[in-house]
């Protein structure tokens, strides 16, 4: 589907956020000077084009409770997907991606209590016979990132 | 943080989303046999304590074009982190930006930012302009490209009582 400013708009102003209220579409439409039902079904339209991914509240995983670390390998070529089908059997890895570095593969290891990460971690290493270096997050600055539509 | 069963409920039943009818929390409550006012507040308290990002939509990074993106790492003094990794995380085209521990001698990087852009070169150009951002503080940087999803599984909260 074409998109238009309306569109435009639309997505610009619900990416930095939608109020939790009786009628929020009503408020945001007032705000953007459009009706109720033109925005509802600009959205719907939007979502049914997969131009929008979701819509609604983001949770934070971590603070759901669980524990997360980023995870980087380094795999040789020739044993890459010996290493491969190991890592991704573990149901606690998330993501897994092949990246373009010596340290080929990153994943994010996702478990319910902080030190099961240490153990999973571990566990990788005596199954590959390879390193796992963890990345824990120290620090998160998370703020800025918006697509221009 | 605390989040009872209560709320629980309430995240399994919205982190697919919220509907789009002109009520939607209204709709949300009924389904639970909440009132909306004691789900709007209880919403709002989550979002208060950090539970909630935020309440929005999400584009897709693609339909809009944004097809490019690249993992940036840098090395930034210690005391130079926290104020730097804020101005990097504040960018529009960054997203997932991280201070994260060194690995060394491996890896001698302790602040990560996924770059977005229409393409490659302008991922290049963004992590140009960070570099130029960091200045001094940044003693070496590399930006590492996915050429493969190997395992790609939604994080979603487990059922379990809180």
């Amino acid at each position: 589907m074409s998109l238009d400013a309306t569109d435009r708009q639309i997505l610009n102003a619900l990416q930095d956020g939608f109020p939790i209220c009786p009628d929020p579409f009503l408020k945001v439409a007032r705000d953007l000077g459009l009706s109720e039902d033109d925005l509802l079904a600009r959205l719907a339209r939007m979502k049914a084009a997969r131009i929008i991914t979701r819509f609604g509240p983001f949770y934070d995983a971590e603070a759901m409770g669980g524990a997360f670390c980023l995870c980087a390998m380094a795999v040789p070529a020739a044993d890459f997907e010996r290493v491969l089908t190991k890592v991704n059997a573990r149901p606690e890895v998330a993501h897994n991606y092949e990246r373009s570095h010596r340290l080929n593969m990153w994943f994010v290891l996702a478990t319910e209590r902080p030190e099961e990460i240490e153990a999973v971690a571990g566990a990788l290493e005596r199954e590959t016979g390879l390193r796992v270096l963890c990345f824990p997050k120290l620090r998160e600055f998370f703020i800025g990132f918006r697509v221009a539509a | 943080m605390t989040i009872d069963a209560t709320d629980r409920r309430i995240i399994a039943a919205t982190q697919g989303g919220l509907p789009l009818v002109p009520q939607p929390y209204a709709a949300v409550a009924r389904k639970l046999g909440l009132e909306e006012a004691e789900l709007c507040a209880r919403l709002r308290a989550m979002q208060d304590r950090g539970v909630i990002r935020r309440v929005a939509i999400a584009p897709n990074h693609y339909a809009l074009g944004m097809v490019a993106n690249g993992m940036s790492v840098w090395d930034v003094a210690d005391d130079a982190v926290a104020r730097l990794g804020a101005q990097v995380g504040a960018l529009d085209y960054v997203s997932h930006c991280y201070e994260r521990p060194r690995a060394l001698p491996d890896w001698p990087y302790n602040l990560f930012a996924m770059i977005h852009g229409t393409s490659r070169a302008e991922v290049e150009e963004k992590r140009t302009q960070i570099a130029d951002l960091l200045g001094d503080a940044c003693r070496a940087h590399d930006i590492l490209y996915s050429t493969r999803i190997l395992k790609k599984t939604g994080l979603r909260l487990r059922s379990k009582e809180g």
